[in-house]
């Protein structure tokens, strides 16, 4: 019997607002705060409160049979607290249903694999205990930052606790092998990959209303065919993707949510179940070692790591941020933390990118800036000024020390 | 005395050099007694039929917020004609194809993005399409007004290529003598690439011209060698610095580091690399302070992407393009003014600088740099003496002090009013030479 292992990301990065040189120094609010409500509680009404509802309906008409798994950074749910409560409730009415496993990743959906293990790990625990807070689950699967792996990466994982990790399908580490099953890391081998099934997920996420498709319109029986058919052999499939693919990406009107609603039903007629990635991962023993000594990602044609670390300002911005570390660690003040935290959000760097050519078009669909240098000047400005204010306090902490040690 | 001259519209409409200095001297003139007629482009767009419209004196002054005391006098002796054209001064002729063939498909008349990081630019499709034609239309119409104005002036002055042919068509017109302006020449704009057209223009200017002015000995030698000018009808007229009657109020500073600033367009003439390059020098040594460069241009990316790879963005900061208070502001938060133009016809800029009290560094290949003794002259190409400069200027007061206090003095004895007196005897001799014919 094949398993079938939706999971869907949930975020929505702090926007910055434009940030002059004029401002360095004077004025300490980075936010966008007009288009960060605007953008949230559009996608709200559009993809997260219809799309909810139509899981938790879901769940409970297949009493059960009907699984998903979700990842939530804190960065969105900070902004379902500001701007769309509802939307929050509704999540932890799915959590509720016992159906929907939570994973975990890095608080601010950062790139702090790439950068250090104290980081990373320190944000994956403060994403983890949200998540226990909000949903009262402990996750035990974890999905890093756009399914950013590596074999080191998947080890850094293993050793935090974690059984199941999530990864891309790329061709370019699987060669023949199949992304239908379950896969160990090369390092710790008690750690279980999942992999995503690029073709099927994409179908849906990029393909399903392109009308200059061959197989468009796409129907659940005919999704669910390919599913089933022979030439897709193997034990689990892996379809993952943005969660703003239903309704936003793919809008009310191309009949996404019609897809969605019969895809349950046909998928357990013909056979098959569904299950969370932790259940999927445990239900199946692992087939081989996956290697991958460089970073992967489920972006772009390349499927690395390039469109957010691929040109200097990337690396400059990068290299520039966790720069602060330590300042920040000794400062140990929540203020300067939330600042840290959503600085290092991977969409910042993800503006900046300037490979435009052959996946452009996805580029410039989520990016606020006219160009990577405009975003560039815009984070660095901000930056500084975090920076100026990151060493007052410093100075501050320091002066106070001095002035309680001479009274001692 | 009457001179019908062909200017450029004043800031803040227009930003840039050409517009600061035609207003500083037509202002200078005045005081001297000159009457003066000025002629600039300006683009009405396409609700409006009419070529040219006289435009009140002190509706000018207004727009420019600087209607002063005793000023009444002087706009009795200007009047101002627009004609209607979307010429603006520094625009090349590609880039003039490329703003009306985006006109000509999309209908696009104003190039304004929200980005405060861009200029802007105003287009419509009553113009030539494209910018010799336009210069050639300009021309037509000036030949009119000087037919209309026949009787009421005793010499042309013209600035800059554009407005050349129209000088040339109001002498042709009226048979009085006309002067030239050399603001800036082709081989300053591009380097040893010369657009054939422009060069052209220009050299037919100078030479229908019975007196070319240049801005510095620097442009004079480039009008006398490479366009083959006779010396004697050259001279140089450097531009000077207008003071405002107050001075703005100091805006807040934010940042308690010292500020290094580069102001203009960020483009090859002005050396903006060599700039970037220095600062990475500087701040090796020192850590509390912090560069600016404010503008845009065709290299800015390129600037970008240089300060990324140098490792040095958090230090190093860039405005976008900066107009009216902003410009002022920038000076008054700067520690350092540096100039270091690759080619620098005059650079009224430094000046500025000077006149809110802050040291400048231009480069020795500038035109301002012959009328300047309190400012700290380098090479263009030299970074280590550029970045000593700067170390210099931020670490020892003392010399920052000297700078800054003697070279507010220097730069307040560079007036319009001795720059116009001069220009007027020229004027006179011409006039009678011409009479002598």
């Amino acid at each position: 019997m094949k398993t079938v292992c939706l999971y869907f990301q949930v975020h929505q990065p702090w926007r910055l607002k434009k940030y002059r040189f004029f401002n360095m120094g004077k004025d300490h609010n980075y936010l966008d705060d007009l288009s960060n409500r605007a953008i949230m509680q559009k996608v709200a009404r559009q993809c997260y409160l219809p799309m909810n509802a139509l899981l938790l309906n879901l769940i409970k008409e297949h009493k059960g049979a009907f699984r998903c798994s979700f990842s939530l950074t804190g960065i969105a749910v900070e902004q379902f607290k500001a701007y769309a409560p509802e939307v929050l409730d509704s999540f932890k009415e799915l959590a509720a249903t016992g159906c929907v496993e939570f994973l975990a990743e890095t608080y601010s959906h950062s790139l702090a694999s790439l950068a250090s293990k104290e980081d990373f790990k320190e944000q994956v625990k403060l994403h983890t205990a949200m998540i226990k807070k909000e949903f009262g689950q402990k996750p035990t699967a974890f999905r890093n930052t756009e399914l950013i792996y590596s074999d080191e990466i998947g080890a850094m994982v293993a050793e935090l606790g974690f059984k199941t990790m999530l990864a891309e399908g790329a061709r370019h580490i699987l060669g023949w092998k199949s992304p239908n099953y379950v896969y160990a890391n090369a390092i710790d081998q008690k750690m279980r990959l999942l992999l995503r099934n690029y073709k099927l997920s994409d179908d849906i996420a990029f393909r399903f209303s392109n009308q200059g498709w061959d197989q468009y319109p796409l129907t659940a029986d005919k999704y669910v065919s390919w599913l089933h058919a022979e030439d897709t052999p193997g034990e689990v499939i892996n379809l993952f993707m943005d969660y703003e693919t239903f309704g936003e990406h793919q809008g009310a009107e191309t009949g996404i949510f019609d897809f969605m609603k019969a895809l349950p039903a046909t998928v357990l007629a013909s056979g098959m179940e569904f299950a969370t990635v932790s259940e999927a991962a445990k239900k199946y023993q692992p087939v081989a070692v996956l290697h991958c000594p460089h970073a992967m990602s489920w972006a772009d044609e390349e499927r690395d790591v390039t469109a957010w670390l691929g040109n200097e300002l990337q690396n400059e911005a990068f290299s520039k941020i966790y720069g602060l570390k330590e300042k920040i660690a000794k400062l140990k003040s929540e203020d300067f933390n939330y600042v840290w935290n959503f600085m290092q959000t991977s969409d910042h760097f993800y503006y900046m990118a300037t490979k435009w050519l052959s996946d452009g078009d996805v580029h410039s669909y989520f990016n606020p800036y006219d160009s990577a240098y405009d975003a560039f000047i815009n984070y660095m400005n901000v930056m500084s000024d975090f920076e100026i204010e990151v060493d007052k306090a410093l100075e501050a902490k320091a002066a106070a020390k001095r002035k309680s040690t001479k009274k001692a | 005395m009457r001179v019908l001259m062909f200017g450029w519209e004043f800031p803040p409409h227009i930003a840039g050099g050409l517009g600061t200095a035609c207003y500083g001297m037509t202002r200078g003139l005045a005081r001297n007694g000159v009457d003066v007629t000025f002629i600039v482009p300006h683009a009405y767009g396409d609700e409006d039929q009419r070529f040219i419209r006289v435009v009140n004196a002190s509706d000018v002054e207004a727009v420019y917020g600087a209607t002063e005391s005793g000023a009444d006098d002087i706009l009795d002796k200007i009047s101002f004609i627009h004609i209607d054209s979307n010429m603006v001064p520094y625009i090349s002729p590609e880039e003039y194809v490329s703003y009306h063939d985006e006109y000509v498909k999309s209908g696009k008349r104003v190039w304004e993005t929200t980005d405060c990081w861009k200029q802007r630019y105003t287009f419509s499709g009553k113009y030539g399409a494209n910018l010799m034609e336009e210069v050639a239309r300009y021309a037509v119409v000036a030949a009119q007004v000087a037919k209309d104005l026949e009787g009421q002036f005793d010499v042309i002055h013209a600035h800059d290529w554009l407005t050349y042919y129209a000088g040339i068509a109001a002498k042709r017109v009226s048979g009085k003598p006309l002067v030239v302006h050399m603001h800036a020449t082709e081989y300053d704009r591009s380097g040893e690439n010369v657009n054939t057209q422009v060069h052209a223009i220009e050299k037919t200017g100078m030479q229908a011209a019975d007196c070319v002015m240049a801005v510095s000995n620097l442009t004079r030698n480039i009008v006398i060698n490479r366009y083959g000018i006779p010396a004697e009808k050259v001279v140089t007229v450097h531009n000077a610095v207008r003071f405002a009657e107050k001075q703005s109020e100091a805006p807040e500073r934010g940042v308690d580091d010292k500020i290094i600033t580069f102001l203009g367009r960020i483009t090859y003439q002005k050396g903006p690399d060599y700039f970037v390059e220095a600062a990475a020098k500087v701040l090796k040594r020192v850590p509390n302070v912090r560069f600016v460069m404010a503008g845009s241009g065709d290299m800015m990316n390129h600037v970008i992407r240089r300060v990324a790879r140098l490792g040095i963005a958090d230090r190093f900061h860039f405005t976008g393009f900066l107009r009216g208070d902003d410009v002022h502001k920038m000076f008054q938060l700067s520690d350092v003014y540096v100039m270091p133009s690759v080619s620098e016809p005059f650079g009224i800029s430094p000046l500025e600088a000077m006149r809110s009290n802050v040291p400048v560094i231009i480069s020795k290949q500038s035109g301002v740099a012959e009328v300047l003794d309190y400012a700290v002259k380098v090479d263009y190409w030299d970074v280590d003496a550029l970045a000593d400069a700067m170390y210099a200027l931020i670490k020892y007061p003392a010399l920052a002090n000297m700078f800054s206090s003697k070279g507010l003095e220097e730069v307040t004895n560079l007036k319009w009013n001795n720059v116009a007196a001069k220009m007027k005897t020229i004027y006179e001799r011409i006039i009678e030479e011409s009479k002598n014919k």
